[in-house]
């Protein structure tokens, strides 16, 4: 589970080998805790001329974070994050002066700092300069982030629907981002668009999550167990959810977090309602489900055996179907259902046509779930995490898992909790402007977007 | 069923409130030696108590008392329970106590915690129970262990040499633990041999009841009816003692281990015996006040209890036969008949426990002689015996069986009156080394 490499790399003697040597740096990257400034520095706010009002309105909502706003790039300070608003460009020639602004400070972008564009997304009816305008800011952001290094990550929101930069939910995805609980999310561009029921809610506090009720299903270790804890610690209420069998590790989780353990499997017919009549009876309700369980039975398709094609989809994607149809028809309100999907779903992976099948399918469903649960204030995201270290990925052969560390920009696995984080960033009230979404989690690996 | 009692008398009690059952957790049963072989009481125990927190969301809960105990406990064990709740995610501030009654010490411990509420002095508790043989204390021989006192108390080396030099050679043979009746020199299956041939229960009878046990356990555990009472515990999920495959054939083959020197044959097989086995049971009790301000379900209600004890010493009754006095005098003190029960959960200390308790019953004389009835006490309804197994397939680590039973039979109850709208019964007997017995009575709210 551990990863030497990085560690040796960032320490002693051997910090100084691998610099003489030339050889990758993965970074030592900064995590959440409570009480710990939102940026490593000052914020750097630049726009293009037709933005200016916006980032105006921007940085006085950064100033409302306590956060050292600046408006001039000056190379006298160790920049935590630089925030580009392009909001109202409109000719791909606007964008020049505040990129080349920002490149003149990435110098002196410490270490786990941000960059960040907060852009539109390209619509229907645009001109085709504006959509070259708007979707142009896509390539240049994935790119930046290439470059980035000592643990630095960009990342862009791109409003849509009309949505003012000012927007609860633009503000809650720019507060993630630029906060140290998007440590392993990298390159990736989040569409926002307004929500109504987003609007009061407290962006700084650190317990967004207080008096909710959510339900982790795969809770007993690994990712599942992450979620739970970082749940619990945003203040929700949290049920435990796992196969009986794992019900040792599924108890400890739920003693950790102080919540209660349901030992079910979740491809039982009636496993929604078993779900739902336990968050309403011992807890009052239910606000959040996060479907975290899932299998691999990883075989190339010339010697897949349908036991193995058919529990595969059995686990990750018919069961969250039938729970979801429990939930829609029950009618909750703002409910926030974030699945599990994976880069394999979105870029393929050898052998694993059957979990790939799901994963993409988690992302279709999301979707058309979306709509679905948006006339009653929900969402339904998914987050696609990419290598992440844990008892699962620990048993890959150790060349290959070496290769798939390094393979993303920031050159390391992330972990459990980097998933919970974004999790439970979507499972927030004030994210209620994400969604249908599906955000990486993947330190901006190589494959796919 | 037409005079059948629709509340037992005992609820009409005044000034006694509802002691509840809310649920139940244990630990899959191992047979000794195999995957609990390391497993202290005390870590057993913790775990079970750790997975009834997690299913009810207990932690940093101040319960009114936990309660139970171990059969086999080492001396260091003195405070078993308590030490297990400081080891627990329950408050601190949860008193416990430990509590013996050899294999009724789980059932004994739910009548206490059960009384407690009912009485008013406690709003909830845990009731349970651990055993292990594979972790059994040995004992030094009592000549090595007076010798060491005397080094221990002696102030000069000089005495403390002259109290070594008494140990002999022979001192240094430790004592295994041993089931034996201290009074008789009889092991448990050996008494109960004697009681099989006084009622002249045959080896098929038997071998049925085993053959039920494990069809029966095994049917539960695929229903998914263990999902919310056990939880897994050092990678076993299941109890291992189980044989789902057994058959009569196989039963049939086994040798008879108890009563060969017996007049009459020898029909007690390891089969139809219950294994030496390593557990941890718990239940979880409370005023209905409690349960329902902690949005905590209802299973059953606690009824009532009552222990017996018999004179086996002198072979005028037999080992494990305390229960079939104890039900007589429980169910006539609640206006209850056999008829009024919906499950009856026997202890299968042995197969023949079980047909010789039936037996006893349904035996005019006996009724007569031995419970001052007017005749035979009735007869059981065997399609409602140990419906979901018992401890032939499950196993019997001693203090645990108390709390499986008693959580199975909650749950039974439950279920029953869930599914037909009418209250439902669950009788309780566990037979226990002593010549005692502890039974009770729970059902439906």
């Amino acid at each position: 589970m551990t990863d030497r490499y990085t560690q040796a790399v960032n320490s002693g003697v051997t910090k100084t080998l691998a610099k003489k040597l030339g050889l990758p740096r993965p970074a030592i990257l900064r995590r959440y805790r409570a009480g710990d400034p939102l940026t490593v520095g000052p914020v750097l706010v630049v726009s293009d001329g037709a933005s200016k009002g916006a980032a105006d309105t921007l940085a006085q909502a950064l100033l409302e974070w306590d956060v050292d706003v600046r408006r001039q790039p000056t190379d006298d300070v160790r920049w935590g994050a630089v925030v580009l608003v392009l909001t109202e460009a409109a000719e791909p020639t606007e964008l020049a002066e505040p990129v080349l602004a920002a490149g003149s400070v990435l110098r002196h972008l410490a270490p786990n700092g941000r960059v960040m564009t907060v852009s539109r997304a390209p619509g229907e009816g645009d001109s085709p300069t504006l959509a070259a305008t708007r979707h142009g800011v896509d390539g240049f952001l994935r790119s930046l982030a290439k470059e980035l290094r000592a643990g630095a990550t960009a990342n862009g929101v791109v409003l849509t629907d009309g949505a003012a930069v000012e927007a609860r939910s633009a503000l809650a995805a720019l507060r993630f981002f630029l906060s140290a609980k998007s440590a392993y999310v990298d390159g990736q561009l989040l569409r926002v668009g307004p929500a109504d029921t987003a609007a009061g809610t407290d962006l700084t506090t650190d317990r967004p999550l207080e008096g909710k009720v959510a339900v982790v299903t795969g809770a007993a270790r690994g990712i599942g167990a992450a979620i739970a804890k970082t749940l619990a610690r945003d203040g929700a209420t949290v049920v435990c959810v796992d196969v009986p069998a794992a019900g040792e590790g599924l108890s400890r989780t739920a003693n950790s977090v102080g919540g209660t353990a349901l030992q079910l499997d979740v491809t039982a017919d009636d496993a929604g309602t078993r779900i739902l009549a336990h968050a309403r009876e011992r807890h009052g309700g239910l606000d959040v489900v996060v479907h975290n369980a899932g299998i691999v039975r990883d075989k190339l398709l010339a010697n897949m055996k349908p036991a193995q094609w058919e529990a595969v989809v059995a686990v990750n994607l018919a069961a969250q179907l039938r729970i979801n149809d429990t939930l829609l028809a029950a009618g909750l309100d703002g409910l926030h259902i974030v699945s599990l999907a994976s880069t394999s779903g979105i870029a393929g992976n050898k052998g694993q046509t059957n979990y790939a099948f799901t994963k993409a399918g988690v992302i279709g469903h999301t979707r058309a779930t979306a709509a679905l649960l948006a006339a009653r204030g929900g969402t339904a995201n998914a987050v696609a995490p990419g290598f992440i270290e844990t008892d699962m990925t620990s048993s890959i052969p150790f060349a290959t898992r070496e290769v798939a560390r390094r393979l993303p920009t920031l050159a390391q696995g992330g972990r459990p909790v980097d998933v919970a984080e974004a999790i439970a960033f979507l499972a927030s009230p004030a994210a209620t402007g994400v969604n249908g979404q599906v955000l990486r989690v993947c330190g901006q690996h190589l494959v796919g977007q | 069923m037409a005079t059948r009692q629709k509340t037992s008398a005992a609820a009409d009690r005044q000034g006694v409130r509802d002691a509840v059952v809310v649920g139940g957790n244990r630990v899959p049963f191992s047979r000794a030696g195999k995957k609990y072989a390391d497993a202290s009481n005390q870590e057993m125990f913790t775990a079970a108590l750790e997975g009834l927190v997690a299913r009810f969301g207990l932690q940093g809960e101040r319960l009114g008392e936990a309660v139970g105990g171990a059969v086999l406990k080492h001396s260091r064990d003195f405070n078993l329970v308590r030490e297990s709740v400081l080891g627990s995610s329950l408050s601190p501030a949860t008193p416990a106590f430990d509590l013996q009654q050899a294999c009724a010490t789980g059932l004994e411990a739910t009548i206490n915690v059960a009384n407690k509420i009912r009485l008013g002095q406690i709003e909830s508790g845990v009731a349970g129970g651990s055993d292990t043989v594979s972790d059994a204390p040995i004992a030094v021989s009592e000549g090595l262990r007076r010798a060491l006192l005397e080094v221990q108390h002696a102030k000069t080396w000089q005495a403390r040499a002259k109290a070594l030099a008494a140990i002999r050679p022979g001192d240094l043979k430790p004592l295994v633990p041993a089931t034996d009746e201290p009074r008789t020199g009889l092991s448990m299956g050996e008494h109960q041999a004697i009681t099989t041939a006084r009622w002249g229960i045959a080896r098929e009878a038997q071998d049925e009841i085993a053959l039920a046990s494990h069809q029966h356990l095994a049917a539960a555990w695929e229903s998914g009816f263990f999902d919310d009472l056990v939880t897994p515990f050092r990678g076993l999920t299941r109890d291992d003692n189980l044989r789902a495959d057994t058959s009569l054939e196989k039963l049939a083959s086994l040798k008879p281990v108890f009563g060969r020197s017996l007049e009459a044959p020898a029909t007690m097989t390891a089969g139809n015996s219950t294994p030496l086995t390593d557990g941890a049971s718990t239940v979880l009790l409370g005023s209905r006040e409690w349960a329902e301000s902690h949005d905590l379900p209802v299973l059953a209600r606690v009824v009532d209890a009552e222990t017996a004890a018999v004179d086996f010493v002198h072979g005028h009754e037999g080992l494990l036969m305390a229960p079939v006095h104890a039900v007589p005098r429980l169910l006539a003190r609640n206006g209850l008949t056999l008829d009024d029960i919906d499950f009856f959960e026997i202890h299968e200390a042995f197969a023949s426990t079980v047909l010789t308790t039936l037996a006893a019953w349904e035996d005019a004389d006996y009724g007569k002689n031995e419970l001052g009835l007017p005749g035979a006490f009735g007869t059981v309804d065997r399609t409602k015996i140990n419906v979901n197994g018992s401890s032939l397939a499950a196993g019997h680590p001693f203090a645990a069986t108390g709390g499986r039973i008693v959580a199975t039979a909650a749950k039974l109850v439950a279920q029953r009156a869930a599914e037909t709208g009418e209250p439902a019964r669950a009788l309780i007997s566990v037979c226990a080394a002593g010549g005692l017995g502890a039974t009770a009575v729970v059902e439906s709210v």
